[in-house]
């Protein structure tokens, strides 16, 4: 009876999610008295999740697997918590987490709560805190079925180190052809680029930067800070920056350790996004900006002379620091 | 091609969230409800397929009569029928299951639902859904084609966007992108007339139980003063980031 946990990888080398996804399990594992069993699919080397305090590596190298597909990443997963008469299963909140966990959850009968911020508060009866109403307030929920899926909010634990050594099993779990029912034809997707979702820092700009030949400056802060680039709903409606890049209620979530914003007034449905991100920093000329209201820091003034003066800065800091 | 678009009745997204009875229910009092965004743009996708491609839309909703307004909106919007399972909706597993015996009952070709609630944000209902009723499932979709039993879908991943082929029946959590914003539409007089008129059935719920419920809320704790730095002192910003809030 272990907790079992789905390792998100990436061209054969483990997300960090993966190492958040173990960071919690082990102490979700230390609070049943119970060990930590994880699957890795299609990854070279296993041994960093020893790290985060993983017992068991079922480790499924398939060629067939080779794109994320939904029905047969959870077939998978099935097929290893039954093996492991796991009780308690763990996913983050990548897109493809999100997109496998209510399919895991029908095929394994388990009640499922997403976006779970922290340890469970109790194990029995099994009480986990997760937020709701786009992060305006949490929710307690009672998971009450015998299997427990849980869906862990991105950046909500981060990285705990033990010490240890994993075993690792190859695992060869059965297929079929109707696990292929869904075929990828083709994957967009920009390399070499930090996305909104795995970053710990997002500089993002809005309609206060007049248009996107202004854009520069943001790119440059981002750079300094291995940041990746965001931007209010208006900016991508105007196409000033593409869609990818909205963040906010209706776009994309950022739950980053750092969120600078320049430029955006912070109304309800852009901070309702951003509220998960730990440090957040608005860059503003006019004072009464609701941003100033939820933000960490401010700087009110005229980002067109703030933020190249912030850059110089850092790359000083940097400098100092290196 | 029959479209089965599922609504979720929210809060609108500028409410003020409270909670009542010792903080174990959601204070509707002022509150007003819309349909959850990511449905509107799965809503408007749907229509699309009716008018260029002869699909029949029915709306459904798992709720109390108070969400029949909600219903009758999407009518107004260009649905042609809309079905209310008569229950509360109180675990994504419970709905899933409503929603699951009106699908085989309806015999649905396309079952269009949002990536998520923007109130409860579980992210559940769709995905539980097609497994349930043994259909295909493609979530944050941002773009669907549908040609005879095949769909062509694009899905948002994190850092891009792939697309996938697959066939019918389907289950997709829409979202952003489905659909142009300036497709969205508002009910016009005529459409609010004709929706007055269409059907809307009531049904009883089936038996389903529930595997999660929600016990108790939360309002975050009140954040503390922003910190204000002068424009011309940016270093202290660099240093506040490293040395209080340990960011850089
Ligand atoms: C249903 C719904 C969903 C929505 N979803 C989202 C969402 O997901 N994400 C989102 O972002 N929005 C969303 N919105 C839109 C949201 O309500 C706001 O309209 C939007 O966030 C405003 O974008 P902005 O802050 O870039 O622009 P504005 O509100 O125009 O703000 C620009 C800001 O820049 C400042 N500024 C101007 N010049 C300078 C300068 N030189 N230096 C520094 N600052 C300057 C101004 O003081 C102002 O505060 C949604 C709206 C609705 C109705
Ligand atoms: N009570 C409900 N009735 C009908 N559809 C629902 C209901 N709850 C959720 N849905 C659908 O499932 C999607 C995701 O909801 P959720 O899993 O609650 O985040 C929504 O966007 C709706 O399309």
């Amino acid at each position: 009876m272990s907790v079992l946990i789905y390792t998100e990888s990436e061209n054969g080398k483990f997300k960090k999610i993966a190492f958040e996804t173990a960071s919690y399990a082990k102490e979700v594992a230390e609070k049943l008295g119970s060990t930590v069993t994880a699957v890795a699919i299609n990854v070279d080397d296993t041994s960093e999740l020893s790290k985060y305090g993983v017992d068991k590596v079922l480790s499924v190298k398939n060629e067939k697997l080779s794109n994320f597909n939904v029905k047969a990443y959870a077939d998978v997963l099935q097929q290893a918590a039954t093996k492991e008469e796991a009780k308690v299963v763990i996913l983050n909140s990548s897109a493809n987490d999100k997109y496998l966990a209510p399919v895991l959850a029908i095929s394994l009968n388990a009640g499922y709560a997403s976006n779970v911020v922290a340890l469970p508060e109790s194990t029995s009866p099994f009480k986990v805190k997760r937020t709701a109403f786009t992060n305006k307030a949490f929710n307690i929920t009672e998971i009450t079925s015998d299997i427990k899926l849980i869906g862990l909010a991105k950046n909500s634990f981060g990285l705990k180190e033990h010490e240890g050594a994993a075993t690792v099993d190859a695992f060869d779990p059965t297929l079929n052809e109707d696990d292929f029912s869904i075929n990828v034809e083709a994957v967009d997707k920009a390399t070499g680029k930090v996305t909104i979702a795995d970053a710990e820092i997002v500089v993002s700009g809005g309609r206060g930067l007049k248009g996107p030949e202004n854009w520069g400056m943001i790119e440059d802060l981002a750079e300094v800070l291995g940041a990746a680039t965001a931007c209010s709903k208006p900016v991508s409606d105007m196409g000033w920056r593409p869609h990818e890049e909205h963040v906010g209620q209706t776009g994309k979530p950022v739950a980053s350790n750092l969120y600078i914003a320049v430029g955006i007034s912070g109304a309800i449905q852009h901070l309702a996004g951003i509220n998960a991100s730990k440090v957040k920093v608005v860059i503003n000329n006019d004072p009464e900006a609701p941003f100033f209201k939820a933000a960490d820091y401010g700087i009110v003034g005229d980002a067109f002379e703030v933020v190249p003066e912030l850059i110089e800065k850092l790359k000083e800091f940097k400098a100092n620091n290196a | 091609m029959k479209i089965l678009v599922c609504i979720s009745h929210v809060p609108d997204t500028t409410s003020k969230i409270n909670f009542t009875e010792d903080n174990t229910k959601f204070d509707t009092n002022g509150v007003q409800f819309v349909i959850n965004p990511n449905d509107e743009f799965g809503l408007t996708r749907a229509i699309w397929f009716k008018e260029k491609q002869g699909a029949s839309v029915t709306v459904v909703n798992v709720g109390g009569s108070e969400t029949e307004p909600t219903l009758r909106k999407a009518l107004a919007i260009g649905a042609d029928e809309a079905i209310r399972v008569n229950a509360e909706a109180t675990d994504g597993f419970f709905v899933a299951k409503q929603l699951a015996k009106v699908v085989e009952d309806g015999d649905f070709d396309l079952i269009i639902a949002g990536r998520e609630s923007i109130d409860y944000n579980g992210g559940m209902v769709p995905g539980m859904l097609a497994s349930l009723t043994n259909a295909n499932f493609i979530n944050t979709c941002i773009g669907l084609e549908v040609n005879g039993d095949t769909a062509t879908a694009t899905r948002e991943i994190d850092g891009g966007k792939e697309t996938l082929k697959t066939s019918l029946p389907l289950v997709i959590g829409a979202q952003k992108g489905l659909v142009e914003e300036s497709d969205l539409r508002i009910p016009n007089m005529r459409g609010i007339m004709m929706a007055r008129k269409k059907q809307l059935t009531v049904l009883e719920p089936v038996e389903a139980n529930q595997e999660t419920k929600a016990v108790q809320f939360e309002k975050p704790a009140p954040k503390g003063e922003v910190k204000l730095i002068s424009p011309d002192n940016v270093d202290e910003l660099v240093n506040l980031l490293h040395n209080e809030a340990k960011v850089i």
